[in-house]
């Protein structure tokens, strides 16, 4: 029911510049003399102003203008609130319109059960309805005749009235939306579920209306006068049911989205003028210093300035295990900092924040309309005009050629032809399931942008991984030392020494495992780096150079004695650099980005849902080979460039195959853009989102298949309901019209037809529903990779 | 057949055509948005078991406005989609919820509620500024 239209909204602001009491007082002032704003509360501790304001009379922007020309500093209130807000509102509208049904569906079922009992006598009064739900009724006219004698005693017009009694108020009350709403429609030349209901319900109420005000003139005009109360309160119980159902199901639908913006906590500890104090979270600036203790949420994204810790980002990610967070590395907002206590600089609010985007990607991807859909689209448009011109037509075949009485069956006909059509099942097809399955998935940490990504990743038959940072962990790690006379721990120093300021992602991994081993450093000094080949410096007193073999041979060293090392350790995907003291070969150091240990079983399981891989590399094809092998990748395509990427997709498109392209969505943009199912993969929560149709927010190539098998799962659910929801309204329409009526003598009543219709729209949400319980195998036995 | 069935045969082929006439064919007179120059071009769109005005023409290029102000609490038109530009809101009862978007290529783009069940129009024309 529509409530007085005086409705308030609570917005909180953050405000700067304040310095006193008497700033805050005035600010305080100024808004509360504002026009619309019924309270404010402006707090000078944590900087921000909370403001109740009527939303028809003012808007957030005209009070963060009236703080400014006081001379404060204020921001518009960041979208995540308004989110937040926004979800608040539709659950307590939701909370509200359950709670409305309940007590209308009480009422109704109360009068229809007293109507059952007060129309037993009618009914062995006018002996001619010889349906199922009459037979079904049988036993209860017995009870009756037992138990209440003295309602045989009535005579029937006295009956009738009692049901009209009955009947009134739920009609007028309890029924009342569907004929207001009906109305409305119907004065937009527009008509939907309401219009079928209020016709239906309406025809049926004013005909036995008349047959009880006016019984007499309709049994000389040869029409008995039959009334059906009765079917009347059924079927408002039984559409007010499905509504209930229905209004509690959708709420779960979107039951991710709330919890994702659930993650995000109430307050914020930060540090001002040397204290620690609790800011509401709207109260956050960029560049606050946070402090967060064991067990509490992270509320922000920054970077660690000290401390360290374990956090558990799964609510973003997926991945279970906690990430090791140490100073300089970034934390993200709405995570769980799991044992450790430390400081960080707050660099992200907002829309900007990765829980925003997030949130911001999900309500995207349920708010597209999935291709699917389009069929679905264009027949509810034209639904139920449809359906009251076949109820028309039904009434006139009936009339001319049914059984008599004629008018009534007629009327019964046609009222059940406008019941059990169902346009919700249909209408709610596609988006429940659609809404429940990116929501699922993106706790799971695979970002779906929306139905049409879900229905071409469905029909994807050929996978192509870039191999840096998808198939391997895309940090280069030093596999093997090889010395000849100097140990190898010295030979690693030297090497490290040289690389220092190389900058080369090679040198990088040397570096890093000199300084995993711990060892210490000394400056190079005359450093000579000669770029994709190597690079040369004096350690020590020595000449130390690091390159490949085609360097040696350029500054004179005989790369010769470890050459068929090299050799083998390159086939086996190594890259080895050499290492040259004082003009002789000293001994290799190899590197190699090192495969992820999920990778393997993520290309067996594509090939067990037949689909084919290809790994994409701009390494030589003796490295690609190798990890091709170690992953049991069905063809490897090398020494690609990045425009190569682009063109190798569009080859295979061609061969006429439904393409996903797998990359870290930086530098293979293009590619992913191309392909037909871009999918962008990240470690941990730093991935480009917004680069693919799908975002895998966890770095393990597992998720490919999880994704498809997810797509794959959705789509079967939104054929079902389709299927569902077509089917129950061509075969219910018919047979409500009575097309079984002539060879088996089968018709429905009204009541029937209301109850058909409550279940086949539930049906079609629990259906989606089921979606919620998908996937997630994957996360249950998860490692990271060995080098990590 | 009897006087009475071909009377009622004929209202009922009349009933038909009139039902068919009044929800597909009757005139739903489009309202032009305001707003000139290079600003969001805004509408006022009253949902209350419908959306009116149910056709909207603006011009393509520019920012559009749909301010949809909720006068019903009915489940029904509690979202609106705008499925071209990604757009799903909850609207709030006896409220103002602004929806804004640029329809950058002239064309009709459709919103409906979260069923798809009450649908309005946008019409895109080619704009001055805009590309043709």
């Amino acid at each position: 029911m529509d409530t007085a239209a005086t409705s308030r909204d609570q917005c909180t602001i953050p405000v700067s510049g304040m310095t006193c009491a008497a700033c805050s007082a005035r600010i305080q002032r100024t808004l509360e003399r504002h026009a619309g704003v019924s309270g404010a509360n402006v707090n000078l501790m944590t900087g921000a102003a909370t403001v109740t304001y009527d939303p028809t009379a003012t808007t957030p922007g005209d009070l963060v203008s009236a703080i400014r020309a006081t001379g404060y500093g204020a921001e518009l209130p960041r979208p995540e609130q308004s989110a937040e807000s926004l979800v608040a509102l539709q659950d307590a509208a939701r909370a509200e319109e359950i709670g409305e049904l309940k007590w209308k569906l009480a009422v109704s079922l109360a009068a229809g059960v007293l109507a059952a009992v007060v129309s037993a006598p009618l009914m062995v009064a006018t002996e001619h309805e010889q349906d199922p739900l009459t037979a079904f009724m049988m036993p209860l006219t017995v009870l009756v005749r037992h138990l209440a004698p003295w309602a045989y005693e009535l005579s029937p017009l006295v009956l009738r009235l009692i049901l009209l009694g009955l009947t009134v108020p739920v009609v007028g009350w309890a029924g009342r939306q569907f004929y207001t709403r009906a109305w409305t429609a119907f004065r937009h030349h527009s008509a939907d579920m309401n219009t079928l209901i209020a016709v239906g319900t309406g025809a049926a109420f004013l005909y036995s209306l008349v047959a009880t005000l006016a019984g007499g003139w309709l049994r000389a005009r040869g029409v008995e006068p039959h009334v059906y109360y009765e079917s009347v309160l059924w079927i408002i119980a039984l559409v007010l049911l499905g509504n209930l159902l229905e209004a509690r199901a959708k709420g779960r639908t979107s039951g991710a989205i709330r919890r994702l913006i659930g993650l995000r906590p109430a307050t914020a500890r930060v540090v001002r003028d040397g204290g620690e104090i609790e800011v509401p979270l709207a109260a956050l600036r960029v560049g606050d210093e946070a402090v967060v203790r064991p067990g509490e949420t992270i509320p922000a994204d920054g970077v660690i300035l000290d401390g360290a810790s374990w956090v558990d980002e799964s609510m973003l990610t997926g991945e279970p295990l906690p990430v090791r967070k140490e100073p300089g590395h970034r934390v993200v907002g709405a995570t769980l900092n799991r044992n450790g206590a430390f400081r960080y600089r707050i660099d992200r609010l907002g829309a900007d924040s990765t829980l925003s985007r997030i949130i911001g990607l999900v309500q995207q991807a349920q708010g597209a309309r999935a291709p699917i859909q389009r069929l679905a689209d264009r027949i509810s448009a034209v639904f139920v005009p449809v359906v009251l011109s076949i109820a028309i037509a039904t009434f006139v075949l009936w009339f001319d050629l049914g059984p008599e009485p004629a008018s009534l069956n007629a009327l019964v006909a046609a009222v059940t032809v406008l019941i059990i059509a169902c346009p919700c099942a249909m209408g709610l097809a596609v988006p429940t399931a659609v809404m429940v399955s990116t929501g699922r998935s993106a706790e799971l940490g695979i970002l779906i942008r929306g139905g049409e990504a879900l229905e071409r990743s469905e029909g994807l038959q050929t996978v192509v991984f870039d191999k840096t940072g998808t198939i391997t962990a895309g940090r280069p790690v030093v596999q093997q030392v090889l010395t000849r006379e100097v140990p190898s721990a010295e030979l690693l120093r030297l090497a490290a020494s040289v690389e220092q300021l190389s900058g080369h992602p090679l040198g990088e991994a040397v570096l890093a495992e000199a300084e995993r081993q711990g060892l210490e450093l000394d400056t190079a000094s005359e450093l000579e780096v000669r770029t994709g080949r190597g690079v040369l410096g004096l350690v020590a007193g020595h000449r130390v150079a690091v390159g490949n073999r085609a360097f040696m041979d350029e500054i004179g060293v005989d790369g010769s004695p470890l050459s068929d090392e090299a050799d083998r350790l390159a086939v086996e995907g190594q890259t080895p650099l050499l290492v040259a003291l004082d003009g002789a070969l000293a001994g290799l150091v190899t590197v190699a980005d090192p495969v992820k240990v999920e990778s393997a079983e993520a290309v067996a399981r594509l090939h067990g849902m037949h689909i084919e891989t290809v790994l994409l590399t701009g390494d030589g094809s003796a490295t690609a080979a190798a990890v091709g092998r170690a992953v049991g990748v069905g063809r490897v395509v090398a020494d690609v460039l990045p425009e190569g990427k682009l063109a190798e997709i569009r080859r295979i498109q061609q061969e006429g195959r439904v393409v996903a392209m797998v990359g870290d969505g930086l530098n293979d943009a293009p590619a992913l853009a191309q392909a037909d199912v871009g999918i962008a993969m990240g470690t941990g929560t730093d991935v480009a989102m917004e680069a693919g149709a799908i975002t895998l927010m966890r770095g393990d190539p597992r998720g490919v298949a999880e994704a498809i098998l997810l797509a794959r799962r959705t789509m079967r659910v939104i054929r079902q309901n389709l299927f569902w929801a077509f089917v129950y309204n061509v075969i219910g329409i018919p047979v409500a019209a009575g097309a079984l009526y002539p060879a088996f003598g089968l018709r429905l009543t009204p009541t029937m037809a209301a109850a058909a219709m409550a279940i086949s729209s539930v049906t079609v949400v629990s259906n989606s529903l089921r979606l919620r319980r998908l996937g997630g195998r994957a996360v249950a036995h998860s490692e990271r990779t060995a080098h990590v | 057949m009897t006087p009475l069935q071909i009377a009622v045969t004929l209202a009922g082929v009349a009933a038909i055509v009139w039902v068919n006439w009044y929800f597909f064919l009757a005139a739903q007179r489009p309202v032009v948005a305001s707003g000139a120059g290079t600003g969001p071009q805004s509408v006022r769109i009253v949902v209350d078991g419908g959306y009116s005005p149910s056709v909207v023409t603006v011009e393509a290029g520019r920012p559009v406005r749909l301010e949809f102000e909720r006068r019903e609490s009915s489940g029904c038109t509690e979202e609106v989609v705008v499925p071209d530009f990604g757009i799903r809101t909850f609207l709030p009862a006896h409220r103002i919820t602004p929806v804004q978007f640029t329809p950058t290529r002239p064309g009709t783009y459709e919103f409906t509620c979260g069923m798809g069940m009450v649908r309005g129009r946008l019409v895109a024309r080619a704009g001055k500024g805009g590309p043709a």
